[in-house]
Parts: structure tokens; C-alpha cells; sequence
């Protein structure tokens, strides 16, 4: 990190960033196992979290990992773990139990390029992974994509908060350009207020009887009343949390919709676009979990075309596409992994779309 | 004036009957366990890491906080709890297939990165819960769901001698197998349990107990044929002791 | 008076106790539970029961709650 004196900012990779932040969020525990694109936030704790006497540790694999992130958000720790795509497969498991035990666990999730090993290039291809999950049962995970690094920062701050708000766990949904990428940004200090788990975290039953955080629930009967309380929370963080970001959405004739690095070039697209005195507007959800539904279909009333660009085989089109539900033609600009499509090359499939 | 001598200990769930089918050893484990929690007086600053089998339900008899982990995740659960809270007291009760199979590496990384934890394990050679199937201590000649011809080299491979790997791994403080076959037997297991549970509290890093233990259903056995199974063709194999006591040592 | 307290409830008809009372004291009773199986029953007419406790060491559903000894 290379710090400027004179306006306090700091010239940092997305990785770094985002473990600098987690640290300022007070995070108490790390759990990790390497992988590219991400090693440097696990490299970056090693450090700092022993400096600081926090608890830091090497797993031996991420289905550790993910569930000693487990233990530690079950006594009310704030805890993470970071990782990338295949990876993040491991911990699919986990996160299925994090959400049935309500567990306010942060996952860094850092995509490259897959199926399988894949490759260490930038991707988008884990949308699906994120959102839809690949844990067993009806359940939804809180993510969160940010687009630059300074958004690496105050969107790590949000994870913390969101989890331990809704006692759910939240993901950090960046790729693999974002992690290795340096950017100034300034950190600040942890913007959210600190949330009381004392009625839920396991402390010891000190003068009362012992607390279990499960999700056997051997009768069908206590897995509905549980399901539906559940469903009810998430319905909350729909109402209360879904975030996006759009320009020059008012009077567009086609609106480009793209989430995390790729929205940068097809932001400078849509100035190009606009400068040439086209009609378009640019529409980015900042939350892939709750995604902006309700705002994409009002957009849809009006604005007859939707260009989704992506780094994948086109994933996020899927819910743009439902939440338009037909009132608009939908179109897709994707690379399948590593850059973005190009300014130029986004601006030609908008004139031509 | 008749003193009593024995009662359902402060650290076991009031008025909860055990679910275990009859005449299966879970009961006795789950028992001195909660009966070392009162004795050591740590009911109040104890979590458990449960785990998945017919140990699950460890956390509906003992009167503690719990955390319920994935199959075979139980030590790594208890690693993140122990790491976040140094000064309680964390443990898991797991069975041989979430311990040994599924969970090889958790167990076997948390007694090399000598976590301050204690581990009890059931070891009946079988996957009681599903039914009664192969399992990583099955034995040889063993018939179970999944062998039906008795466990052979060719198929199956060996069993694994729990106590014996974990007694190996460095930062191991106390390892030991112990058998609830007799009075005497159960009095040594919860001897060893309570040592388990000690050095943790001492610092001394990662205790471990294998509980030789019965399952009447699944091997088709009366309560009593199940005692005379562990004596006459578990015990030999794997042998009771204390593999490893660091406290002795110095 | 030393004896045994055995909670019907909790009884599952295992009959391990049965065996290690070294005073024979314990036996097959008339009582069944749900399941039909007939409980284990103490009998103690002579009071010779010797508070040892291994019958509640044994008992692997807690159904033997308390052992008091002279």
C-alpha cells in the first residue's frame, strides 16, 4: 500500500483493500486457504491479524475454512473467509448450514475463470454460484459486487454490517481484475453500528440452559415454521437492502445493465453513447442478492431495450430478463473470461442493438 | 441416613430421555461426559461442536451451548469457536465415521495444529444412523449393509486405528481408546475423559478419547452379545490405553 | 437404606442392569413399556442392596436416576 500524506489516500491492489477494510471492521477471525486471484487477502492477515492478537488461521482445506468461520460467527465473532470460484465450491456445504443457523459469516469471493481449474483470469462466472447457491435447500445468501476498489472497501464494511444485521451470510462478490487491480481509495473508519447478538451467541450458559445453533430439524412440521420465518427475513432485506446504481435512465431508449468491473467500461460506453447523442442509460446493481427487480421493471415500462454485458456465458441476463418479465427485449454482450468487452466494442452493440 | 451416590448430573438436559435405541453405549458416553463437565465445574463456560450421525443429538441430553457442524466438520467448528473464545471450554462427540472418514483432515489438523480442544469419538464400526453400513473402523471379516460377504482387503482396504494417528500428530496432548464393556471399563473411560478435558483447560493442547461402543440394532445383537462383541473381537484390534499423555511424560 | 430409583419412562427393556447388580436384586418386570417390552423392576425385600451403583454405571438410558447408600 502506498500511502499519500497530503490527501490521505491510499494507492492499493482490491485484495489488500478489502483485508484492510474487514480489519477496520473489526473483523476478530480469519480463516483461509490460498487460491489465486485472492492469496494476497490471506498473505495480508497473516500479518496483521497476529499483530493486532486477533485469530488467524492457515486451514487445511476451505471446508475448514468456511467452517471454522462458522464456529467463530456462532459465538458472535465477527469472522470471514475469502477465496475464488472452485474454491468457493468447497464451501458450498457451509454456507447452506450458515444460512439455516443464521450465522452472520463474510465470504471474499474473488471469481476467476472456471468451470473446473479453469484459469486465473478475471470472470464473472460464478453469478449464478453466488446468488443461486449450490448449498442444498431454500435459502439465500446476501451479495454484494463492487466495481472499483474504493467500492472493495466501503462494500466489505457493508458485508459486516448486513451479516450481523440479518444474521446471514454475506458475500463479497469480486473478480479477479478488481482483486489484482491498484486504485487510491480512502478507508475511513467503519461507517455501521455494532450489532447486539447477545440473545442468540453462544457464550457459555452462564445461569441459563444451553443454546444450540442447528438446522436438523427431524419434523417436517418445524422445518416449515422454520422455512417460512426464514423467507420472511429475506423478504425484509428485499424491502430494505436491494442497491443499485444508474445514469441517464430517465429518457433511454436502451439501458446497458452490467454488475462489478465489467460496469466500468460499459459506464464510459454509455458517456460515449450519450455524447453522441444516443439515448442510453447505464443500470448496475450494486446488490446481485437482493437484486433491483422492481426498479428494472418499472425502467421496463418505459425503456424497450436492455443491452446485459458480462464476463461469463451470460448469467445475470437471467434475472434481468425475469424481473422485465417480457416487457422489453433483452440482449446480451458477453466474453466468456479475462477483460471486459471494450469501450468500443460495447458502444458498436448498443448502436447496432 | 442413606447418602446418594449417584444422580443425573447438573450438566444433563432436565427431563429429556435419551433417543439412542435400547441398549446402546451413546447413552453411557453422553453420560460421563456431562458427569466430567459437573465435576470440572465448566457446565457454564462449555460449547460443543456436535456432529452428524447418531451423535448429532448429543446437544438435545447435554445442557450446553452448541454449535451443530456438517459431517465431519465438527474440529474445525471447534477451532473457529476456540479461536474466538480462548477462554471457554470447547469440545465435539463424534462418531468414527464423522471423526475418521468424512473428517479425517479436520480431526487429524486440529490435533497437528495442537488446538486447544478436547474430542470424544464413538468407534462401533459402523455408520449407525444410515443403518448400519461399512465404515472406516469396520473390521475385517466384518458384515454390514455395505459388505455383505464381510469386509475383504480387495474391496474394502483396513480399518484405521484412531487414537494410534492421533497420538502421533505433535501437538496431541493426550490420546487414548477406551471400551464401556464393563463397570471397571467405564470407570477407566470416563478417567480418560476427564484427562482430555484437563489438558485443554491446562493449555497443553489437543485431548482425544475413542470410545469403544455398541450398536446392538445394527449388528443384530442383543445389548448383552454387543458387550461380548467389543470384548472378544473389537477390543484385540483395537486395543484400549493411553496412546499418548503428555502430562505423564513430563 | 441403601436402594435404587428406577424411572419407568426411561427404561427400554435393555436388561444390562440386570446383570451387573452383583445381589441379583433387579429383574424382568410385569410393567411394559410403549413398545410392549416388559421394564426392568428392583426388589429389594431384604434389604440387600449395597448402594454400589454399578447397575446406574451400566444403565445406558439413565433410567436408574439415583443410588442411595447407607
Amino acid at each position: 500500500m502506498v500511502e499519500c500524506l497530503t490527501n490521505k489516500k491510499v494507492l492499493t491492489k482490491g485484495n489488500y483493500a478489502i483485508a484492510q477494510a474487514a480489519i477496520n471492521a473489526g473483523v476478530e477471525c480469519y480463516f483461509g486457504y490460498p487460491i489465486t486471484p485472492q492469496s494476497e487477502i490471506g498473505e495480508f492477515m497473516s500479518g496483521k491479524m497476529q499483530e493486532l492478537k486477533r485469530a488467524y488461521v492457515s486451514a487445511e482445506s476451505e471446508l475448514a475454512a468456511i467452517n471454522m468461520a462458522i464456529g467463530a460467527c456462532s459465538t458472535g465473532a465477527k469472522a470471514m473467509t475469502s477465496s475464488s470460484s472452485c474454491a468457493v465450491a468447497l464451501m458450498q456445504e457451509g454456507l447452506s448450514y450458515a444460512t439455516s443457523d443464521q450465522l452472520p459469516i463474510v465470504l471474499i469471493s474473488v471469481m476467476r475463470g472456471g468451470p473446473g481449474l479453469g484459469n486465473i483470469y478475471p470472470s464473472q462466472g460464478d453469478y449464478f454460484q453466488a446468488t443461486k447457491g449450490g448449498g442444498n435447500g431454500d435459502y439465500k445468501l446476501i451479495v454484494l459486487a463492487p466495481s472499483t476498489v474504493q467500492e472493495c472497501v466501503d462494500l466489505t464494511y457493508k458485508a459486516f454490517y448486513l451479516a450481523h444485521k440479518y444474521r446471514n451470510p454475506t458475500v463479497l462478490l469480486a473478480d479477479g481484475l478488481l482483486g489484482q487491480m491498484m486504485e487510491p481509495v480512502t478507508f475511513g473508519e467503519y461507517p455501521y453500528p455494532e450489532i447486539d447478538n447477545s440473545d442468540w451467541a453462544l457464550t457459555g450458559a452462564k445461569g441459563r440452559d444451553g443454546r444450540v445453533i442447528r438446522s436438523y430439524a427431524p419434523l417436517a412440521e418445524n422445518q416449515c415454521v422454520f422455512l417460512n420465518k426464514l423467507f420472511e427475513k429475506y423478504k425484509k432485506i428485499e424491502e430494505n437492502e436491494t442497491e443499485w446504481e444508474e445514469i441517464g435512465t430517465d429518457d433511454a431508449d436502451i439501458i446497458l445493465v452490467s454488475f462489478g468491473s465489467t460496469s466500468r467500461n460499459v459506464k464510459t460506453a454509455v458517456k460515449q453513447c450519450r455524447e453522441q447523442g444516443l439515448k442510453v442509460g447505464f443500470f448496475r446493481p450494486i446488490t446481485l442478492y437482493p437484486f433491483p427487480n422492481k426498479r428494472l421493471y418499472e425502467l421496463s415500462q418505459k425503456t424497450k431495450k436492455f443491452l446485459c454485458v458480462e464476463v461469463n456465458m451470460g448469467q445475470m441476463i437471467n434475472d434481468v430478463k425475469l424481473a422485465i418479465n417480457g416487457n422489453a427485449k433483452v440482449e446480451l454482450l458477453n466474453r466468456p473470461v479475462g477483460a471486459p468487452p471494450n469501450v468500443d466494442e460495447i458502444v458498436e452493440k448498443t448502436m447496432r442493438f | 441416613m442413606a447418602t446418594q451416590v449417584f444422580k443425573i448430573a447438573d450438566s444433563f438436559r432436565k427431563d429429556v430421555k435419551y433417543s439412542f435405541c435400547p441398549g446402546c453405549d451413546h447413552g453411557v458416553a453422553i453420560r460421563l461426559v456431562a458427569e466430567v463437565l459437573d465435576e470440572l465445574g465448566l457446565r457454564e463456560k462449555t460449547i460443543l461442536a456436535a456432529s452428524i450421525g447418531c451423535s448429532v443429538t448429543a446437544y438435545d441430553f447435554l445442557n450446553v451451548d452448541s454449535i451443530e457442524a456438517p459431517h465431519g466438520r465438527a474440529l474445525a467448528e471447534a477451532t473457529g469457536v476456540k479461536r474466538a473464545r480462548p477462554d471457554k471450554f470447547v469440545f465435539t462427540y463424534q462418531g468414527d465415521g464423522d471423526f475418521a472418514s468424512i473428517g479425517l483432515a479436520e480431526s487429524m489438523h486440529a490435533a497437528l495444529r495442537g488446538e486447544n480442544l478436547s474430542a470424544i469419538c464413538i468407534n462401533n464400526t459402523t455408520y449407525g444412523m444410515t443403518g448400519g453400513q461399512l465404515g472406516p473402523t469396520t473390521l475385517l471379516g466384518q458384515v454390514t449393509t455395505t459388505s455383505p460377504t464381510g469386509r475383504n482387503i480387495e474391496y474394502y482396504g483396513y480399518p484405521i486405528k484412531i487414537a494410534e494417528h492421533i497420538a502421533l500428530c505433535d501437538g496431541t496432548a493426550f490420546s487414548a481408546r477406551v471400551s464401556l464393556d464393563t463397570i471397571a471399563n467405564i470407570r477407566k473411560a470416563k478417567q480418560a475423559i476427564k484427562k482430555a478435558f484437563e489438558v485443554q483447560i491446562k493449555g497443553l493442547g489437543f485431548g482425544f478419547v475413542e470410545i469403544l461402543s455398541t450398536c446392538p440394532t445394527n449388528w443384530k445383537m442383543t445389548p448383552q452379545q454387543a458387550h461380548e462383541r467389543v470384548r472378544n473381537e473389537m477390543m484385540p484390534i483395537f486395543k484400549p490405553g493411553i496412546y499418548k499423555d503428555v502430562t505423564a511424560e513430563s | 437404606m441403601s436402594h435404587i430409583v428406577i424411572d419407568e419412562n426411561r427404561c427400554k427393556a435393555c436388561y444390562l442392569c440386570i446383570d451387573e447388580c452383583p445381589k441379583k436384586l433387579i429383574k424382568i418386570g410385569e410393567k411394559t413399556n410403549n413398545l410392549g417390552a416388559h421394564l426392568a423392576e428392583f426388589n429389594d425385600p431384604n434389604h440387600e442392596c449395597l448402594g454400589c451403583a454399578m447397575c446406574a454405571t451400566r444403565c445406558p438410558d439413565l433410567a436408574i436416576t439415583a443410588v442411595y447408600k447407607d
